[in-house]
């Protein structure tokens, strides 16, 4: 038996994510299939197919998929499912959406946000914001599980190529259709593989500060910018750059916590990445009880002085 | 066109958990309880499609223990019309509370079901879907926008690269975002109001449906942790030790 592992990406190129989600799916030890669906996703396939020790890609090409909506992929999953044991993909939107799908229509339960693969049938996941870490055995007859991508280093890739195998992609669902996209467009590193990320709070006080006093910083570091759930619910910050338990999960180097007090939900995002550092007026925040470098000051003094001391 | 939310009891969100020393699971024993935060803005949701006149009912069901019944009358005391509290002991997964609430759907014929789209306990983000899967019914995830026009419903989804739109046909699943609204509180005449309205028991043997867990909760273990590091006098300290530790 084999391995599925569906690509995530946003149309243009194959995100991080899946070489990240590759190294897992690996240690569960059958051979890996990587399945990239969507529109015109060739280039995208052909990066797929060079990650090392992929056996095989498959590709569904077809407008259907354009926006990898979740009832036709899940639709496409499940066709192909009777050829694989293991039916995995990285704890994507787009993933988190659909996966359910398909191990509801196989009558599976899922694994959500994979951290650590014990055996080939038994998994570590975080439960209540990652204050606790379970560890489940499936007894199922398929697996099916999402994987935390701020776990697991990215397979790399080489100039081999594993072999390309077009299928046939599903037709369109009368039921759901996709309208359209308000994208944040950025010319900065993705939170999820960023080295460094700078992160705002309710601190900042507008979008114009947030702004101001974010962004000459995450530039000068090359760095990605984040936010806590009270700047993005205060508009000072789009909503997918929600870092959290309920937003993204990252694993940075480095994650500069700018105002923002340390809520547990928040933990939950960033409390892996390497090194942390709080820049916060209040010397009670709980942010300081994580991170590896505190700044006791008011942010709008201290982010200048840091620039200064960068040049 | 009823509504059927489902409400998860769970840890209240402002607790720190505990894992049980001897790792068989968290410590929920006088732990201070209360509604999945995701399922008030789904029962604010509902309550706002019905003030608009778009809903004629709305109905609340919870799956667990008899307490549920407390997390059911707070949804009432919001607002809600009725509550279906389904007893069930012990770990109640996903794929289970889609296959009952599946059978609670066949009964009451809702145009749409809202929940949650995270229960904060166990993080799954899994029902929705799967309760979307088991109907053949169109899913509208991780909403921060919901209209509802005749035959239709407008789903505006928070996604990676930001926000993306949506519409499907009803009868539809949708889950809420933290951004869809924010949750009314019940008045006092409310939660008085709310003892009286009617909730009903049922069990999963009565709705046809094995709960039986599929997962095997081997272990429960605290994350490994964080020790606090030192505490810098100045941005100019910082920035040298940063480039001391090679991240900068
Ligand atoms: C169901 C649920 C899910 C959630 N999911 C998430 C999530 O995914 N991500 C998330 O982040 N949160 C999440 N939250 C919210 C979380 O509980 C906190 O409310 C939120 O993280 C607080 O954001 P904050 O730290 O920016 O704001 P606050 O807690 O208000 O903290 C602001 C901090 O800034 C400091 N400060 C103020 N002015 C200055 C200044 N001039 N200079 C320096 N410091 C200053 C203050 O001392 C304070 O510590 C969730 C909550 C719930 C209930
Ligand atoms: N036991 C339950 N009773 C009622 N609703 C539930 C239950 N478990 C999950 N749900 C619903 O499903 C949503 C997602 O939960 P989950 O898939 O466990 O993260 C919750 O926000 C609830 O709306």
């Amino acid at each position: 038996m084999a391995t599925l592992l569906i690509a995530d990406h946003d149309g243009a190129k194959l995100g991080d994510a899946t070489a990240k989600a590759l190294t897992a799916a690996a240690l569960v030890g059958h051979p890996v299939d990587i399945l990239v669906a969507g529109e015109n996703v060739h280039a995208i396939a052909e990066a797929a197919a060079r990650l090392d020790g992929v056996a095989k890609v498959l590709v569904a090409d077809g407008a259907t998929l354009a926006n990898l909506l979740a009832e036709p992929l899940a639709e496409l999953v499940v066709g192909l499912a009777d050829r694989y044991a293991v039916i995995a993909a990285p704890a994507s939107s787009a993933m988190k959406n659909a996966l359910p799908r398909v191990a509801a229509k196989l009558d599976v339960m899922q694994i959500s946000e994979v951290t650590a693969v014990v055996a080939p049938d038994t998994f570590e996941r975080p439960i209540y914001a990652g204050n606790a870490i379970e560890t489940v055995r499936s007894r199922e007859p398929k697996l099916v599980m999402t994987i935390r991508g701020a776990a697991f280093t990215a397979t790399a890739s080489g100039d081999a190529s594993a072999p390309i195998e077009a299928i046939t992609a599903p037709g369109a669902s009368a039921a759901s259709q996709f309208l359209g996209a308000d994208l944040t467009t950025s010319t900065r590193p993705e939170l999820g593989s960023a080295r460094i990320i700078v992160s705002g709070g309710r601190a900042l006080g507008s979008a114009e500060k947030f702004d101001a006093v974010l962004a000459p910083l995450a530039d000068k570091l090359g760095a990605a910018v984040g936010a806590s759930r009270a700047a993005v619910d205060s508009g000072y910050a789009p909503n997918d750059l929600q870092v959290g338990q309920t937003g993204k999960v990252v694993a940075p180097e480095l994650y500069i916590a700018l105002g923002i007090s340390g809520a547990i939900q928040h933990l939950a995002g960033m409390k892996d990445s390497k090194i942390i550092v709080a820049v916060n007026k209040d010397p009670d925040a709980p942010i300081f009880q994580i991170a590896d470098y505190g700044l006791e000051e008011d942010l709008f003094t201290a982010v200048p002085a840091m620039l200064e001391a960068l040049k | 066109m009823k509504i059927i939310v489902p409400v998860k009891r769970v840890v209240d969100a402002n607790i720190k958990i505990r894992v049980k020393p001897d790792g068989s699971g968290v410590e929920l024993a006088n732990v201070k309880m209360a509604m999945n935060p995701f399922d008030e803005i789904a029962v604010e949701e509902a309550l706002r499609l019905k003030e608009a006149g778009k809903a004629t009912e709305i109905i609340v069901v919870s799956i667990g223990s008899a307490t549920c019944a407390e997390t059911i009358r707070t949804a009432l005391a919001m607002g809600a019309d009725r509550g279906i509290l389904v007893k069930a002991e012990g770990r109640i997964e996903p794929l289970a509370v889609a296959k009952l609430l599946k059978a609670i759907v066949a009964k009451e014929e809702p145009g749409l079901v809202i929940l949650g789209k995270q229960a904060i306990d166990d993080d799954s983000n899994q029902t929705g879907q799967m309760l979307a899967a088991l109907l053949d019914w169109p899913q509208g995830t991780f909403a921060s926008r919901v209209a509802v026009d005749g035959e239709h419903v407008e789903v505006t989804r928070e996604v990676d690269g930001g926000l993306q739109t949506v519409r499907l046909a009803l009868p539809a699943v949708v889950t809420t975002d933290l951004r869809l609204n924010e949750p009314r509180y019940a008045s006092l005449p409310n939660i008085m109001k709310a003892k009286k309205k009617p909730l009903d028991e049922t069990t999963s043997e009565a709705l046809g449906v094995d709960a039986t867990p599929r997962l095997e909760v081997v272990a429960t273990r605290e994350p490994s942790g964080r020790q606090a590091g030192i505490k810098v006098a100045s941005a100019a300290e910082l920035v040298a030790k940063l480039k001391t530790a090679g991240v900068l």
